[in-house]
């Protein structure tokens, strides 16, 4: 993957396959580390299969046998130095509050470092692909917050769908000011 | 500032239009999205559908949605065309370029590109 955001999108899809009713992208960034998590309220994965996901031959795809999407994510974290946790509760064990929680810990100083890249464009890549589903999406820079939740969006917009054209160019424009507020050289906003 | 009074605007503008769901007739346009689809730069071409759809005003006649793997990886990023009473189009290793010339010759226009499609390209 040539941007994080991108690995962040392959995540998160996961998340909206496990059922996930909210999605949240929390994304952390202090000093010298990046922090990404994914946290959702989907169905949740036994102990067995949360070891087995960073393993590249691992999948619950049917099509063939091995899923990339994580194993991904914990080589592009684990080469800056940082590291990759997955904790997951199943719906039979706890019925109300299950779901899987992704936290990849990157150091940003590393060479190996990759960009974070255009995480808007995955939001928006998120909210067009699942306008039924709610997607939390904070992204912190040293005490700032860039901050979206399609709940807000929803309750305004009633029946209309959060994929519609005008309301995704409105997402689209919501983050980039914030993103333009927040930073004036805004290395952390760029367009595709 | 973008603000929700802003967005509200919208939903009073939106609530009549007519918007092709899924189920309707009409052209659908599918972009692999699983990860071999995203790391083949299909983000970018998704966007380019999705753009360009709406400046074209076909948004009441096609629309773009995502799937999963359909496991052709080694030809990602691929957009399959569904037309009503027509074969399917497999369009391969596209990019947002290729994407706007199908959406001016083949949506708008009604000719398969076959040099983007799955027979004409080699992996």
């Amino acid at each position: 993957m040539k941007e994080l955001s991108l690995n962040i999108l392959d995540v998160a899809e996961n998340s909206v396959k496990a059922g996930a009713s909210l999605t949240q992208i929390l994304l952390t960034e202090q000093d010298d580390t990046l922090t990404i998590e994914i946290v959702d309220d989907g169905c949740g994965m036994s102990a067995d299969v949360v070891r087995s996901v960073t393993d590249p031959f691992y999948t619950t795809r049917t099509t063939r046998k091995v899923g990339l999407g994580i194993p991904l994510l914990k080589l592009a974290c684990e080469q800056t130095g940082g590291n990759l946790a997955i904790s997951s509760v199943t719906q039979e064990e706890d019925p109300v509050n299950h779901g899987t929680h992704v936290t990849a810990t990157f150091h940003t100083d590393h060479i190996d470092f990759t960009p974070l890249g255009d995480v808007s464009s995955s939001i928006l890549t998120l909210i067009q692909g699942h306008p039924e589903r709610d997607f939390l999406f904070r992204h912190q820079i040293d005490g700032n917050v860039v901050e979206l939740d399609t709940r807000n969006l929803r309750e305004v917009l009633e029946d209309v769908p959060l994929n519609s054209y005008d309301v995704m160019e409105w997402v689209r424009g919501y983050l980039q000011e914030q993103y333009e507020t927040l930073s004036e050289d805004s290395v952390h906003s760029g367009e595709e | 500032m973008k603000s929700l009074a802003e967005l509200q605007a919208i939903k009073n503008r939106m609530k009549d239009r007519v918007v092709l769901r899924d189920g309707m007739e009409g052209t659908r346009v599918v972009v692999g999205m699983a990860t071999c689809g995203i790391a083949a730069g299909a983000r970018p071409v998704l966007n380019a559908f999705v753009e360009g759809v709406n400046k074209e005003g076909l948004e009441g006649k096609v629309s773009v949605t995502q799937t999963g793997c359909i496991g052709i990886c080694q030809y990602e990023p691929v957009v399959e065309v569904f037309e009503a009473g027509k074969e399917k189009v497999t369009y391969v290793k596209m990019n947002a370029e290729k994407a706007q010339e199908v959406i001016e010759k083949h949506l708008k226009g009604g000719h398969v590109i076959n040099e983007y499609t799955i027979g004409a390209v080699t992996a």
